[in-house]
């Protein structure tokens, strides 16, 4: 132990060297580049199989837990409170209310979108409250959105529904 | 907020623990040092401080956020050695952003369990790897089932949240944009800031919209940088210090990733944290007992959410602390006196830099141009991450 030989000095000092975008793009500083390209594939689960195959048939469903009377969507196999077994399977309406959204000017990357989208998150009706998901409002004004807005679901034809999130294009207002 | 007081001993623990040093490297956009020289570089600063050598050091504990930034798996092995943690007992420890005050967390279990009585904190981060930019690694945190296919953005869960905090607290966007105004202004005086500069209210408000209401001047800056603590046992900071800061609660929770389940207003989370934390710390009125804090803030509206959650203000009531001035570098409730995420910059982990690191700065009266007005003995610092989920609370006593 380096007992008693406290300098005084207080960090921090600011080391290190900032570089920028155009040190690399043209190759000022000495890099290496990589793309690694991974394949993944997601196994939907028991709850989320049963869920995904539903929308196919333009229905959502949820689950139930006896215990502490919630109705649980998106639907799970277990209670994560009771820490139990759910004990049915409920369906619920595929209208909801907007809880909060927002009106997105960037994709994924953080590029700009020419087109805003607005998300929202929505307490599906039938539901447990607060029980919602996060997807897309449509065919709305982005200044016309309020929190408490009744929403509907406006589902893809039957015949190009694949059993997923998507199969639900977007939401619009219930009532024009 | 409530807070029973303990009765008894409720937290056992071998022995107190005592932070004697700590360090930072600049946070930036792009650096040119690896992970690895970046954390040499912090944990040279804070032995430095301390008055101790890398042979004094018995146990390190690295925090680093997803390997994706970096496209290095396991990257806690690839960096051990500039972390000082070969031939030792060494762990990473990792929840997201809330590692920032959960690496130091885990610090405090190994000395305050008596298994080492000298440990080392690093975190670190380089999120500049990515390209273009980091936000693509964020699209894996998402739900690949439900969330992914809908193309979100990390930002979009922060709006979402912003929102709803605003519609239930009736709260303006001239009020949350007050924080980013005054965080970016008390980074001027941080020697390491990457976005130190004097705005105003009206400038965040007519910056560019990312996903509204979030502006581009309500975020924290994506960066590189390391920052490393050292922990100690009692007998080991008398010999090295006559101002130790003493550890005095800890506290962390976690909710479930269903965050569309959850009310967005206020941290839960955070709240179970604090509690566990102030009982430890034996703390029952966190407004009066807490002299300075640093609560996380990735964005302007999260550093009053936090504030919330921690109890420093009633619900809604942390917009006016703040347009009254008492959050201020001078005012009676110092809050992210070093200029936090919003000016210093926000290498997720390595963010303990501006959030642990500046509680100890400020406690053992070492934050130069930053010390706040006011005579300080007790402080928290908080960090928060994933997808609304994870709260870190760490209090701190310049009294033992």
């Amino acid at each position: 132990m380096a007992v008693g030989r406290k300098r005084i000095s207080c960090p921090p000092y600011a080391e290190g060297t900032p570089i920028s975008e155009e040190d690399i793009s043209k190759r000022r500083v000495t890099f290496f580049e990589d793309h690694p390209n991974l394949v993944y594939s997601w196994t939907a689960g028991q709850a989320m199989s049963r869920f995904l195959n539903e929308l196919k048939n333009g229905r959502l469903i949820a689950t139930k837990c006896e215990k502490c009377r919630r109705v649980i969507f998106p639907p799970r196999i277990y209670c994560e409170l009771c820490y139990k077994p759910i004990d049915d399977w409920v369906y619920v309406k595929d209208t909801g209310t907007v809880q909060t959204f927002s009106i997105s000017y960037i994709d994924p990357d953080a590029r700009p979108l020419e087109k805003p989208v607005i998300v929202a998150v929505i307490a599906i009706d039938g539901a447990s409250p607060n029980m919602g998901i996060m997807h897309i409002l449509d065919e709305v004004e982005p200044e016309k959105v309020y929190i408490g807005m009744k929403v509907k679901a406006v589902w893809k034809p039957e015949n190009e529904r694949e059993g997923s999130i998507t199969d639900i294009k977007y939401w619009k207002p219930l009532e024009g | 907020m409530e807070v029973e007081i303990v009765k008894g001993l409720k937290f056992h623990k071998k022995q107190d623990v005592a932070i004697v040093g700590a360090g930072m490297t600049t946070f930036k956009r792009r650096l040119l040092e690896t992970p690895k020289e970046l954390s040499y570089l912090a944990v040279k600063q804070a032995l430095e401080e301390a008055g101790l050598e890398i042979s004094d050091i018995e146990m390190v504990v690295l925090g680093s956020a997803p390997d994706a930034f970096d496209g290095v798996s396991l990257k806690e092995e690839y960096m051990l050695d500039g972390a000082g943690g070969s031939d030792r007992p060494f762990m990473r420890y990792f929840v997201g952003g809330g590692t920032a005050v959960f690496a130091p967390i885990a610090g405090y279990w190994h000395v305050a369990s008596g298994l080492a009585d000298v440990c080392l904190v690093v975190c670190e981060e380089k999120m500049s790897c990515c390209h273009p930019h980091p936000q693509s690694a964020f699209k894996y945190i998402w739900d690949p089932i439900l969330e992914r296919p809908l193309k979100p953005n990390l930002i979009w869960i922060f709006a979402l949240e912003m929102q709803r905090y605003m519609y239930v607290n009736n709260v303006k966007h001239e009020d949350i944009a007050l924080v980013s105004v005054k965080n970016k202004a008390n980074a001027l005086d941080h020697p390491c800031a990457q976005v130190a500069e004097k705005i105003t209210v009206e400038d965040v408000l007519k910056s560019e919209p990312m996903a509204l209401p979030v502006r581009r001047l309500d975020v924290s800056p994506p960066s590189d940088g390391a920052a490393a603590l050292i922990m100690v046992a009692p007998h080991i900071a008398r010999q090295l210090t006559d101002e130790p800061v003493w550890v005095t609660g800890v506290g962390w929770c976690l909710d479930t990733t269903h965050w569309t389940n959850r009310d967005l207003y206020f941290p839960r989370y955070v709240a179970e944290a604090a509690r566990m934390a102030y009982r430890m710390a034996h703390i029952t009125d966190p407004r009066k007992q807490i002299d300075v804090a640093e609560p996380y803030d990735p964005f302007d509206y999260k550093e009053l959410h936090h504030m919330e959650g921690l109890g420093l203000a009633k619900k809604g009531e942390a917009p006016i602390l703040t347009r009254e001035g008492v959050t201020a570098r001078d005012g009676d409730l110092p809050v992210c006196p070093s200029g936090g995420l919003l000016g210093v910059g926000n290498p997720i982990a390595a963010a303990m830099g501006v959030k642990a690191c500046e509680i100890y700065w400020q406690l053992a009266y070492r934050a130069g141009k930053r010390q706040v007005a006011k005579e300080v003995t007790t402080g928290v610092c908080q960090a928060w991450g994933d997808l609304m989920q994870i709260g870190t609370v760490m209090v701190m006593s310049n009294k033992r």
